[in-house]
């Protein structure tokens, strides 16, 4: 795939720069625009069953996340049990 | 055990869930989940506690703790450890109870680095939070009677006093208020934290109390499954000696064998 006038390295920067960026466990990441909270999850390899998200410290249903978009600046916490005491 | 009840005892009830096991163990410190897995079935336990972390994004094979534990076969009780304030502990066991288990929480809100003692202000605050939330809160304290009475006011399932410090290993460093405690309220009391070995937990439950919670003395120990089955063991012992009163004690000798009948 080729962009007219541009490298494949500039297409590739454009396509980043058209995502946004957003704060998931306390760490900056870029994502495309309008993907769900699922459809990050899946992007990370995560099971939704298996973690707990809270957006913008409000915890979101495991229900609505298909449904929710993750919108720039959003604060995202994913959360899982771990062994403790 | 065999079913529920032995020798007149009842099981332990906890918000109105029933345990034929006294003792809950936690999940953290095993050398490998193998361990804990074999160790969980040696003391045969019904609750073990579960911390709530974030997933480590960049090492996505480091695998939470439910593709090692059926919750169906073992009943999860999410902890919030590590939490300094009421309001972080509040955040936590709202996040434990959205995964979807139950709406029991482990509560601990620690005022100390040092000594990992609990902040009993803001555990108070906590539990009143929580419970006005409609969770089941197990509140971790000190060994604390007016802390105690307070957390129990409060609407706590059951309060549970500290044996000594948290992984420390020292064992029941002061049975008199622990008995108290328990004498004194009516909710289950479960000694939290401070086990060292089988007699620490057979001592602690000779005091009468409902249960032991513990961690690090299993996942340490050299053979973490063998001593989870010397805890199983010891739990049930204490418990049956309380319940069997034990003897008077004397600061003289009396003899066991009778002294009619010696030879002239």
């Amino acid at each position: 795939m080729s962009f007219r006038g541009t490298s494949l390295e500039d297409g590739v920067e454009m396509a980043a720069q058209d995502g946004m960026a957003v704060m998931v466990n306390g760490e900056e990441r870029r994502c495309a625009t309008g993907v769900t909270v699922a459809g990050l999850l899946e992007e990370l390899g995560l099971h939704p069953r298996m973690v707990v998200v809270e957006r913008n410290r409000e915890i979101l249903e495991r229900e609505r996340y298909g449904a929710v978009e993750v919108q720039p600046g959003d604060a995202l916490e994913l959360v899982h049990f771990v062994g403790g005491g | 055990m065999g079913q529920g009840t032995q020798n007149g005892d009842r099981p332990l009830e906890i918000a109105g869930r029933t345990f034929r096991s006294r003792l809950i163990l936690g999940t953290g410190k095993y050398r490998s989940n193998e361990d804990m897995v074999r160790a969980f079935a040696a003391a045969d336990v019904e609750m073990v506690t579960v911390a709530v972390r974030r997933v480590d994004l960049d090492r996505t094979k480091e695998e939470g703790i439910l593709y090692h534990l059926d919750p169906e076969q073992v009943f999860l009780l999410p902890n919030t450890a590590g939490c300094y304030t009421a309001e972080e502990a509040v955040r936590y066991a709202r996040l434990g109870r959205a995964a979807g288990i139950s709406d029991w929480v482990k509560l601990e809100v620690i005022g100390d680095q040092t000594t990992l003692l609990p902040d009993v202000a803001a555990t108070l605050e906590a539990a009143g939070t929580l419970v006005a939330e409609g969770f089941k809160v197990l509140a971790y304290t000190n060994d604390d009677l007016i802390t105690a009475l307070r957390l129990e006011d409060a609407g706590c399932a059951a309060v549970m006093p500290l044996a000594s410090p948290i992984g420390s290993g020292l064992g029941l460093v002061n049975p008199y208020f622990i008995r108290e405690i328990k004498r004194r309220l009516s909710c289950p009391v479960i000694v939290d934290a401070g086990v060292g070995t089988a007699s620490d937990a057979c001592l602690t439950m000779e005091q009468g109390v409902d249960g032991i919670l513990m961690n690090t003395a299993v996942a340490e120990a050299d053979d973490a499954p063998r001593m989870a089955l010397a805890m199983k063991l010891a739990v049930v012992a204490g418990r049956e000696a309380f319940l069997a009163g034990r003897m008077p004690r004397r600061e003289v000798a009396v003899p066991s064998s009778p002294r009619a009948g010696m030879l002239a």
